[in-house]
């Protein structure tokens, strides 16, 4: 931690000097990442779905009968999910992450179920203990993985990384990750506007059995219900009478007393009136007539009995209704029309949609669960469909066993198509979501970790709205402000912060409980006059209405002693909202909350002896939150907190600051430490408080293009595209994330020394200058390991592919003996990697397909396809069975590269640049000491974009070199001393002999005096970038041409040409070339020949055998001409011909 | 700098400059801000007016060349150049850096290698170790030579981590020179003729007079090239070759060479008393002293001042009025520091050497 040098301390004023009673709680950090993780929202959504919703989802779904005999059932009692394993023939196979990767498996457990069953005539049931239904792909450090509470050196056995997040999945070898999606929250009443401007409110109603969405809104001051049942807006005092409320009044009583409330409920009860509604039976039979037809199919029974069940089943449907009482929704109906009205009358009870309060995060869990629970039940109406089959065709002799009905395929394919294609199709639930999960980014370490904290967005990206872009306060310690894409995605993709967890379902029985024992009212036993009584607040439980408090404060704060004492969950929150006069408790799955540091009227809980104890072991962060030192917040009850981020800046009571506007008795949190609201990726920053913000933004897209070190087993993966830095390096100015998440141990950069100022004119827009002797001695030289797989296929005839040894061909010069390129060997573009032979006959029936002769066989050679002239190597060669058996021989081939003219680098500051020019050691200029810089950056770089970050980086890691101490530039940590502060930073520089400033004088390289400046140099951790020349360098003179218009490819891929655009042909017109446009569109594209009919305007042919033009239209070849056009317009003439539309040419002499 | 108001200024003594101009032509002025007359004059006549001859003649530059050594290690030499222009200068830590020739490995030939490192990247780690071998022995080998024993030097690597043991660390020790040339066969295409090695040594390196000496080997023993695991080994063959420095930078060689010229720290107003005690804790290289004047009088002394690092602490703030910081612009210290194939003063009479070869180059392709 922050040491700091001796002489520096006694020149602060007393402003900043930290008061010795502040606790530094940085510790609890790392202690919080062990308990937690990064990525452990993820494995504990999906440790939820394993240990306890997958249960849920059992029972209610627990029974299968067979629809012609219900005394013929199958019924599951147990579920349990195993450890992964593969079933080969006959025997299983224990699945380890690795090996899956390597082999293109899926890593999934059996689910294992016990069942018992009845059996036509046969008194006793069946039983059968673990009946596997399916497989499940298991996330990795999940409970059901292998490597859950493993050591380091027990991964490294299981070939895996201890630094590795886990918390994707393993599809067909491939790593997948479910996304995080944003969502709306569910069950609570949303106050907004529409479209047209009308007030509305909204409820998204979510329970296990159905998810609806009820609105309300105002037009022309009368208020309206929207259903999709219903066919128009029902008047919402219908729908009350419908329910049982015949009584104006009593309507009007539940809203409460104000008359305002009574002017606008007016309108809609004349127009309920002016229908003639005044009963319920009135009601329902008018609302009988309003019901859409869609719903006709799903409720054959009486229509009265429909509009019972709507209202019960879809409107506001996450309100029950025991026993026909419809109270409890009637009440919940005149709170969202209060909550409206409140709305008209002050605009300022809107509820702001963006506010990351009215969110939930749908996580892996949630949404494995959802895949799951339909595929659950399709199986089991499958197997139910199956059963009566039988039974119809059953004879009385052979009994039926419900076991035999049950297949495994629709779980396991349903689950591995989910997560592979990433499309969540459930009809079952509506649900139509494209792109959940994705596949895990490998570029760089960083990268892996920022896709796992990564929260997709819920509205297309395309919509070009600014509200849900824009940065929202109440991000603050949950959201990254800085991690978040470019363009479309930018605001909407966002990024966990590094200290949020994301909550799971809890139990709210014990919760109802204790708010009741804690004097919450019930409803049910209040009239409508008492439910807005002066004095008291509703009490909300996850969007219901559990009753009435009268001590709101003293309720919440009992609530909250509860929860410090764990006597219930750590995550529930409990909200007292003053404008709307509720108490909210939520305990439901999705919020975002995090951990804060309990303080008693500003006095921090946590002691100087805690983190003593911290440090020596003895205390967990689990025991902090036990003992009511720390608790969770979610954003909703941060409101009700006052939350300090320091202790010591907390001004003492009476006697300090007078213009201190907080009262340090009010302070009710202290921030654990300030940088935690940045997201890994931005934690990579130094600094990061002194750049212009988008710089931030734009290294966390960059930092995950950076290569390094992926991961320690990166040597023994399989990725299709790997890059990797042949000499990373650790940051001489590092940050506390840095060490937080191991990038100091899986680097993505270099510590170049960088000497700003301007050289040779090849560095203008942002180029950099290299010092060729760097590049020669190991400077950005990278590995780019690419894998080529070739699969020995087998044919439908059952012969198949063979690979035979080699005779001494060209090009087969890296085949070992087995047909093989082996490993170590130099290949180049077009060599031969597997000398493999095909059968000539693929189809037809062979009586012996082993017994085939040398000449049944033609060679099917696969090649090696990689950039042209470069000298690769065989890296590794493995030999697998894929999941049809078939032999698969997977490449991976190294190519080492040193850094060239173009390739892309950047500083950890935003800073992108391309390498300009590569210059002679002996040209580079030198400082006194014989410092040669290995890049030259130009300052043009820092005006505009106002990096001073990266210039403090610069003069941190200057000292760091020279002080032989790892210097930090922690966001926001001067105070804290997580980031060393340039006045010791430049202190450390003098006493090394450097400039306060670090600015040198450097002598010319070229003419040996000294320059006219002093150049600012110094060491900066810079990032070589996946975009580099060889990649993307491409020209073309000849090449392959389209088949259908004759005119070149497209791409590099396919060796395409360069196409002169609209844009450049407009151009060329403006300036008149018009031979150039002639030659570049037609003579250097499609130039094709054809034949006119000057009578008729068609395309004729020419005849070669006869020599002649013939036009078969006219039947004639007399009046021909030939003409050049490109070959594209002689294909959209024959194209309007076919549509019958006739374009004939008409020609004129020239 | 002292300047004079141009009514009194006084005559100009004929056939010398005036003092100021004098201090511009020959010392650079490292102000607080920026260095400042950095270029020299190098127009013969540009101080013809007064009558000052700025050419460089051959006499004068004999009689006033001096070179004296400060520091004389294995590897390293430090010495003063005095009385020669920059660009002369420059020109010997250029040919220092680039076109003096060391051996390198340049091929490496690799029968085996199991470790984690790739081929590529352990040749490019043996290519950068430096091997004490003159280079002067050896020839350079151009496209069409067979390397043979005047210009190869041919290395050999075996190293094996046993099973079930402790990770090796192998150093550059492990290099063994083979004298006799390579001992790895080429793949003939006709078996029958006697196959080849890789080299074509007409007798063992070992027998040559000048080598029979000194055995070739690497310089440092300790340098760390790989680690292997257990069960790993790598065996290879490392041929090296003469090259320059401006090829690749492992041919160079100095680990780097450089010069500063000398520093020249001038009080230009005495600093007396609570100001000297000042001054002399500011210097973080100890420029200053202070030194009794009597009268319980201290006042502040410039005693080292070849030890200024130019980091301007002295001059920051107020300073530059009592304190001029200057470098001497014909009074180089060279520093080379050598990679280890020659001793650094050997370096430094080989470029001296080649630059004498070029100018002799241009002189007969001139003439
Ligand atoms: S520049 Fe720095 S090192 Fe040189 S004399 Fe002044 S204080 Fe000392």
């Amino acid at each position: 931690m922050g040491y700091r040098e001796k002489d520096s301390v006694e020149t602060h004023n007393n402003h900043a000097k930290p008061i010795k009673s502040a606790v530094d709680k940085f510790a609890l950090l790392p202690e919080f990442l062990k308990v937690r993780g990064l990525v452990k929202q993820h494995i504990d959504s999906f440790n939820y779905f394993i240990n306890n919703e997958i249960k849920k989802i059992m029972k209610t779904n627990d029974r299968i009968e067979c629809p012609q005999d219900p005394s013929l059932y199958l019924r599951y009692t147990k579920i349990s999910i195993g450890k992964p394993v593969e079933y080969m023939e006959h025997h299983a196979e224990k699945l380890t992450p690795n090996i899956c990767r390597l082999s293109d498996r899926t890593y999934a457990s059996p689910i294992e179920v016990d069942i018992e069953y009845t059996v036509p005539n046969q008194t006793n049931k069946e039983y059968k203990k673990g009946l596997v239904i399916g497989r499940i792909p298991i996330m990795l450090r999940s409970s059901c993985c292998v490597l859950s509470g493993k050591d380091e050196a027990e991964l490294a056995k299981l070939g895996e990384c201890p630094l590795d997040p886990g918390g994707y999945f393993i599809i067909k070898g491939n790593e997948k990750v479910i996304l995080i999606q944003e969502q709306l929250s569910k069950n609570r009443i949303i106050i907004d506007t529409d479209s047209k401007g009308r007030v509305n409110a909204s409820v998204t109603s979510s329970t296990h059995e159905t998810k609806t969405k009820t609105v309300f809104f105002i037009d022309k001051d009368k208020i309206y219900l929207q259903l999709n049942q219903f066919s128009k807006p029902i008047s919402i005092m219908i729908i009350m009478k419908a329910m049982g409320m015949e009584n104006d009044q009593e309507v009007m009583q539940m809203l409460g007393r104000d008359p305002k409330y009574g002017f606008l409920l007016f309108p809609s009860m004349q127009e309920c009136r002016s229908e003639k509604i005044i009963t319920q039976k009135q009601a329902l039979e008018y609302l009988q007539g309003k019901l859409a037809n869609l719903s006709s199919l799903r409720f054959e029974i009486n229509k009265d009995d429909r509009v019972k069940k709507i209202l019960i089943n879809v409107f506001l449907a996450h309100v029950p209704v025991k026993d026909g009482n419809f109270r409890p929704k009637c009440i919940y109906t005149a709170v969202m029309l209060k909550r409206m009205m409140d709305a008209v009358l002050n605009v300022e009870t809107f509820d702001d949609k963006d506010y990351v309060g009215n969110k939930r995060l749908e996580l892996s869990g949630q949404l494995v669960a959802l895949l799951f629970e339909d595929l659950f039940k399709t199986m089991n109406s499958q197997v139910a469909s199956r059963m009566s089959k039988a039974y119809d065709k059953a004879s009385r002799s052979t009994p039926l066993y419900f076991i035999h009905y049950m297949m495994s395929d629709t779980i396991t394919n349903g689950l591995e198509r989910a997560i592979s294609t990433g499309n969540w199709d459930l009809k079952r639930f509506k649900m139509n979501r494209k792109g959940v999960s994705q596949v895990l980014s490998r570029l760089a370490f960083i990268a892996t970790l920022g896709y796992m904290t990564r929260v997709s967005p819920q509205f297309e990206k395309t919509r070009k709205v600014s509200g849900p872009r824009a940065l929202q306060p109440s991000q603050w310690g949950m959201l990254c402000p800085c991690d978040t894409p470019e363009g479309e995605g930018c605001g909407l993709t966002k990024n966990l912060a590094l200290m949020t967890h994301v909550t799971t379902d809890e139990e709210e029985g014990p919760l109802i409980k204790w708010c009741r024992k804690l004097g919450v009212v019930d409803v049910e036993d209040l009239s409508g006059e008492e439910l807005h009584a002066p004095d008291s607040f509703l009490v909300m439980l996850n969007g219901l209405i559990l009753g009435k408090h009268t001590k709101p404060q003293k309720f919440a704060n009992a609530m909250r002693k509860l929860r410090r004492k764990s006597v219930i969950g750590e995550f529930v929150s409990i909200f007292v909202h003053e404008r709307q006069r509720c108490v909210y408790v939520a305990s439901d799955g999705g919020r975002v909350c995090r951990p804060l540091v309990i303080a008693d009227k500003g006095v921090s809980r946590i002691k100087e002896y805690h983190m003593k104890e911290l440090r020596d072991g003895v205390r967990s962060f689990y025991d902090f939150v036990r003992e009511g030192l720390i608790e969770y917040l979610d954003v909703n009850e941060e409101n009700n907190a006052l939350i300090a981020l320091y202790e010591h800046e907390i001004p003492k009571d009476g006697h300090g600051e007078d213009n201190a506007d907080v009262q340090k008795s009010s302070i009710t949190h202290i921030e654990i430490e300030p940088f935690t609201i940045l997201g890994v990726v931005a934690g990579l920053i130094p600094y990061p408080h002194h750049n212009q913000s988008p710089r931030n933004t734009y290294q966390c897209a960059m930092g995950k293009q950076a290569m390094g070190n992926i991961a320690y087993n990166q040597l023994s993966r399989a990725d299709t595209l790997l890059y990797l830095l042949v000499y990373p390096q650790r940051p001489l100015l590092t940050t506390k994330t840095i060490e937080l998440v191991g990038y100091d141990k899986l680097g993505a950069g270099q510590n170049a020394t960088v000497a700003v100022m301007s050289y040779s004119g090849y560095d203008i827009e942002d180029a950099i200058v290299m010092n060729k002797s760097s590049l020669d001695r190991g400077f950005g030289r990278c590995i780019a390991l690419k894998k080529q797989i070739v699969v020995k296929e087998i044919y439908s005839n059952e012969t198949s592919d063979r690979i035979v040894r080699p005779q001494n061909e060209p090009r087969k010069q890296a085949l070992d003996a087995d047909g093989i390129a082996a490993p170590g060997q130099i290949v180049r573009r077009h060599d031969i990697l597997v000398n493999k032979q095909s059968p000539r006959n693929k189809k037809d029936r062979i009586t012996n397909p082993m017994a085939l002769k040398d000449c049944d066989y033609a060679p099917s050679n696969v090649s090696y396809k990689g950039p042209e002239g470069e000298t690769t190597v065989v890296d590794r060669v493995m030999l697998y069975s894929d999941k049809d058996n078939k032999m698969c021989v997977k490449f991976i081939i190294r190519h080492v590269r040193r850094p060239e003219i173009g390739d892309k680098f950047s500083s950890r500051h935003g800073q992108k640049g391309v390498i300009g020019t590569i210059v002679q050691q002996e040209d580079f200029p030198f400082s006194e000491e014989g410092i040669c810089p290995d890049l030259i950056m130009n300052p043009h770089g820092f005006p505009s974009r106002m990096t001073i970050g990266k210039m403090i980086e610069l003069l941190g890691s200057k000292a760091a070199v020279s002080s032989g101490r790892f210097h930090y530039g922690s966001a926001f940590g001067e105070p804290s001393g997580h980031a060393d502060k340039v006045e010791d930073i430049s202190r450390t520089l003098v006493k090394h002999g450097f400039n306060y400033s670090g600015k040198d004088l450097l002598y010319s390289g070229i003419s040996g005096k000294p320059l006219q400046a002093y150049i600012f140099m110094g060491p900066i951790y810079y990032q070589k970038l996946k975009h580099m020349v060889l990649d993307k360098m491409h020209a073309r003179s000849f090449g392959p041409r389209v088949t259908l218009t004759r005119q070149p490819t497209e791409g590099r891929a396919r060796d395409g040409g360069l196409r002169l655009g609209e844009m450049e042909r407009d151009c060329l017109i403006a300036y008149g070339a018009s031979m150039l446009i002639y030659e570049r569109l037609m003579l250097s594209s499609d130039p094709y020949q054809v034949q006119v009919c000057r009578q008729c305007g068609l395309l004729g042919y020419y005849n070669h055998k006869l020599k002649t033009s013939w036009c078969s239209m006219c039947k004639t070849g007399d009046s021909m001409s030939s003409l050049k056009l490109p070959y594209a317009c002689k294909l959209l003439f024959q194209e309007l011909q076919s549509m019958n539309v006739v374009p004939r040419l008409k020609l004129t002499e020239y | 700098m002292s300047e004079t108001a141009s009514l009194n200024m006084q005559d100009i003594p004929q056939g010398q400059l005036p003092e100021h101009i004098e201090l511009q032509r020959a010392r650079v002025f490292c102000k607080a801000d920026a260095p400042v007359h950095t270029e020299d004059v190098e127009y013969s006549g540009a101080y013809a007016a007064v009558g000052f001859d700025n050419s460089l003649q051959v006499d004068d530059f004999r009689r006033d060349f001096r070179v004296e050594i400060k520091n004389l290690s294995m590897d390293d030499i430090e010495f003063d150049m005095i009385g020669i222009d920059a660009s002369l200068a420059n020109a010997f830590r250029r040919i220092l850096i680039a076109e003096v020739p060391t051996m390198a490995i340049e091929k490496v030939l690799i029968v085996n290698n199991t470790s984690v490192m790739a081929d590529e990247i352990l040749s490019h780690r043996l290519g950068l170790l430096p091997i004490e071998a003159d280079p002067r022995l050896f020839d350079f080998l151009s496209e069409n030579d067979t390397p043979n024993e005047r210009n190869t030097i041919v290395f050999k690597m075996e190293v094996h981590c046993k099973k079930r043991g402790p990770r090796l660390t192998v150093k550059s020790d492990q290099l063994k020179w083979l004298p006799n040339g390579s001992e790895l066969l080429m793949e003939s295409p006709n078996p029958s003729t006697k196959p080849r090695s890789f080299t074509s040594f007409s007798c063992s390196q070992a027998s040559l007079p000048q080598i029979s000496g000194r055995p070739i080997g690497m310089k440092h023993l300790d340098i760390i090239i790989t680690q292997l695991g257990p069960g790993q080994s790598i065996e290879l063959e490392a041929h090296a070759v003469k090259g320059t420095g401006k090829v690749h930078a492992k041919w160079s060689p100095v680990g780097t060479t450089w010069y500063r010229m000398l520093p020249e720290v001038k009080l230009l107003k005495e600093v007396r008393g609570n100001d000297a005690e000042k001054l002399v804790k500011k210097c973080p290289r100890k420029v200053f002293d202070v030194e009794d004047v009597g009268h319980a009088m201290k006042k502040a002394v410039v005693s080292r001042p070849r030890d200024c690092t130019l980091c301007r602490e002295c001059i920051s703030g107020a300073g530059e009025e009592n304190i001029a910081l200057r470098r001497v612009r014909d009074h180089f210290i060279f520093t080379v520091e050598s990679t280890g194939a020659l001793p650094a003063e050997v370096l430094f009479t080989e470029a001296v050497k080649i630059l004498e070869e070029k100018c002799e180059r241009v002189i007969s392709e001139l003439s």
